[in-house]
This record gives structure tokens, C-alpha cells and sequence, in this order.
């Protein structure tokens, strides 16, 4: 009785894989990245205790009934977290500057034309075609919106691509400033845009939200949700008269929903799961996706600096991604490190919301094309 | 479908839709702003 007593007690470690310690390396290794580098705090250290949590044998936490099990069926599978997350995001952003040059939104689809290359080279590489898309819309450079897209369609590569996608955002001050010196010559980095602020009428801003929800959604219906929460989150904050529900959605609702989330991501990282060719093949497409989302974006900006007659500094068009407001603020650093007199950031950051609102678009063009094709 | 026509169909359609759906928005938005700031500044001559 004492000694099967005993061996329960060492259950723990005689169910113990390799591949469960790896993992929970892997879980310190996100831990490090959030707490010591600041790498998306918020997300890197729910989802690296996740990872590890999932990772102790016979912890149940994913098992039919467990604790995780309910919070992933609960809130990423019915695609509710993404949705409510994507209330908080839209009741954070100020859409101003993409209003004041409404022709900078271009920028902000140039962006996404590495989801497309990044899943025409997943099917090359042998990928199903909803695997195909899940690993493309890492290109995305926005976590929720990569969530809601695999988790409908590829959810055994959930945490893959979700960490992907997290991961890049948040090296976006590394992976981008290397590009955008390689495309752009010190000549184009100097230019200056002069930045006069531009009437923009009150009532336009509170209409904004429903004008994209009416024109995105009616043609690309199959973003409702992801798109129509973003607008529902600006709207509440445009409109001036939600206080409570805005700060609801800013802090409660989003900050309970991020940590239920990345718990939840971190919960499909299971080692015998997560541990594959596959998943290094999938980190390693998330990178050219975000590569080539910056390289397009700036290729565009140059379209326009010449259509413009070199006003337009093609730096602006690497801020055509979702990852808001770094990209931004990357575009001004890389312009004032080449001319000290150079002051990108407004323009920047236009295109950069411009990038949030095309990233979602990206995302609900593909749903509606694999609707209307009859893959879904 | 077979996997490359399947990924040029999504590859021309989605991103020129994308950007087709991003003219257009920009064209709303413009336009509107222009016709909101015309009707404010009449509202602010008549008060």
C-alpha cells in the first residue's frame, strides 16, 4: 500500500518525455523573451507558462474535462477571444492619421501581399491548402486575426502558427530595419515629408467604423466578425458617449481575454504535438511572410514617391503591417537615423492603422474566395 | 482544385481584391470628409 502510494507520487516522472522537456525549455525560453527582453509581455509569459503547464505528464490540464481544455473550446475554437480582443484593439486605435491621407490605406494592402507568396510557397512545400492559409496569414503581422483564421481551419497548428505570428510581431524592430536599408538607397531615406495636419470633420470619425464595416463586410462578408469587432471597439470610441464600456474594452475585457488566450495557445503546445519538421517549416515561412509584407509595402511606397514627384519616402511603406505602433516607429527611426531632420512618424503611423484594417481585409477576402470556391 | 491553381486564384483575387475593396474605402472616405467639412462650414457662416 506504501509503495503504490509512493510510485503515484513519482507518476509525474515516469511518464516524462523528452519531448515534454524541450517544450518546457521552449516555455522558459518565451518567459525569457517577455520578462527580461520585453518581447510582447502580455502574451510571451501566459503562453510560455502555458507551454509549460501543458507539458507536465498526467496534469490533465487538455484532457477531455481539464481546465485549459475548457478555457481553448471555450474561447479560441468558438473564435470569441480573437473577436473580443479585437473590440479592445479597435477601441485603443485613433484612426485620425490614416484620415487626414485616406489614400495611404494602399500602403496598409501592400502589406499583406506576403500572406498570398507565403501560401503559394506553403503548397509548394507540400502543405494541404487550409494549412496553405492558416501559415500565410502569419503575414498578417496580427495575432488575433491569424488565431480566428487557423484555429477555423488548420487548429493543429494553432500553436505554431500563433507563436509565429506573436514572435514576429514583436521582432518586427529586428526583422524590418535590415530590409528597409537593403531597398532603399540613402537618397530615398532622406527624404523629408513635410506633415501639415489636415482638417478632418468630426462626424467623419464616428462614421468611419460603420463605413468599413458597411463596405468591407458586404463584399467580403466572411470577416464580419473579425472586422465588425475592430469597428464595434472605434466606434464606442469615436462616439464619445460609451466612457464606460471604451475603458471596459481597453482594459478589463481586453487584459482578462489576453490572458485567458495566451494560456489557452500555450496550451496546444504539447510536445509530442508541437515537436516537428513541420513547426520549424512553419516558423521559417512566418518569417518570409513578414519579409515579404515589408519588401511590397516599400516597392508600393516607391510607386508612389515617383506618381508623387519624390514627396513620399518609401520607408513609410514598411509600416503598412498590422504590428501597431512598432512598425511606425521603426520607419521613423531607420528615416531620422539617415536624415536627423526627417519626421516619418505621423505619415507612419497612417499607414500603419492602414495596415490593421488591411491585414483584417486580407484575411476576409481569403474566407470569402475559399466560401465562394466551395473549399469551406 | 489542384494546389497551384487553387493558390493563384487565392493569390490574384485575394490581394487584388484587397486592394480594390482598400481604393475604394479610400474614395468613401475622401469624399465624404469633403462633403461633411463643406456642409460644417456652411452650418458655422449661417450661425
Amino acid at each position: 500500500m506504501i509503495i503504490e502510494g509512493l510510485s503515484s507520487l513519482l507518476i509525474g516522472f515516469s511518464n516524462f518525455q523528452w519531448s515534454h522537456g524541450v517544450m518546457i525549455v521552449v516555455g522558459c525560453a518565451l518567459l525569457y523573451l517577455g520578462i527580461k527582453k520585453d518581447m510582447e509581455p502580455l502574451l510571451l509569459v501566459p503562453i510560455g507558462f502555458g507551454a509549460i503547464l501543458v507539458n507536465i505528464p498526467m496534469s490533465g490540464l487538455m484532457d477531455e474535462g481539464g481546465l485549459l481544455r475548457h478555457f481553448y473550446e471555450a474561447g479560441v475554437l468558438t473564435e470569441i477571444f480573437p473577436c473580443l480582443i479585437f473590440i479592445g484593439i479597435g477601441a485603443m486605435t485613433d484612426f485620425g492619421p490614416l484620415l487626414e491621407n485616406p489614400r495611404i490605406l494602399l500602403l496598409g494592402g501592400a502589406g499583406q501581399f506576403g500572406i498570398f507568396l507565403t501560401l503559394l510557397l506553403a503548397l509548394a512545400l507540400g502543405f494541404t491548402q487550409m494549412e496553405a492559409v492558416a501559415i500565410g496569414i502569419i503575414g498578417a503581422c496580427d495575432g488575433p486575426t491569424s488565431i480566428y483564421v487557423t484555429s477555423k481551419y488548420a487548429p493543429h497548428m494553432l500553436g505554431a502558427v500563433s507563436v509565429a505570428a506573436y514572435c514576429y510581431m514583436s521582432l518586427v524592430p529586428i526583422i524590418q530595419p535590415p530590409i528597409m536599408r537593403a531597398l532603399t538607397s540613402e537618397e530615398e531615406r532622406k527624404i523629408v515629408m513635410k506633415y501639415e495636419k489636415k482638417t478632418v470633420s468630426p462626424t467623419l470619425k464616428v462614421l468611419f467604423p460603420i463605413v468599413v464595416t458597411l463596405v468591407t463586410c458586404l463584399i467580403a462578408p466572411m470577416g464580419t466578425p473579425l472586422m465588425g469587432t475592430l469597428m464595434l471597439g472605434n466606434l464606442l470610441k469615436e462616439s464619445g458617449v460609451t466612457d464606460r464600456l471604451v475603458k471596459a474594452s481597453q482594459n478589463e475585457i481586453a487584459n482578462i481575454v489576453t490572458l485567458l488566450l495566451g494560456i489557452s495557445i500555450g496550451a496546444t503546445m504539447s510536445g509530442p504535438a508541437f515537436l516537428k519538421a513541420q513547426t520549424l517549416i512553419i516558423l521559417g515561412l512566418g518569417l518570409v511572410a513578414i519579409s515579404l509584407d515589408t519588401a511590397m509595402g516599400i516597392f508600393l511606397a516607391k510607386i508612389m514617391k515617383v506618381l508623387s514627384g519624390g514627396k513620399v519616402n518609401p520607408l513609410i511603406g514598411a509600416a503598412g503591417i498590422s504590428a501597431f505602433p512598432m512598425s511606425a516607429r521603426v520607419v521613423q527611426m531607420v528615416g531620422q537615423k539617415a536624415n536627423k531632420r526627417s519626421y516619418l512618424l505621423m505619415h507612419a503611423m497612417g499607414a500603419n492603422t492602414g495596415g490593421q484594417i488591411g491585414s483584417v481585409l486580407a484575411a476576409a477576402v481569403m474566407l470569402s474566395l475559399l466560401k465562394g470556391m466551395g473549399i469551406v | 482544385m489542384q494546389n497551384m491553381e487553387f493558390g493563384l486564384t487565392m493569390t490574384v483575387l485575394g490581394m487584388g481584391g484587397t486592394l480594390f475593396i482598400l481604393f475604394l474605402l479610400g474614395l468613401v472616405v475622401d469624399g465624404l470628409n469633403k462633403i461633411l467639412l463643406r456642409g460644417e462650414k456652411k452650418e458655422e457662416g449661417r450661425g
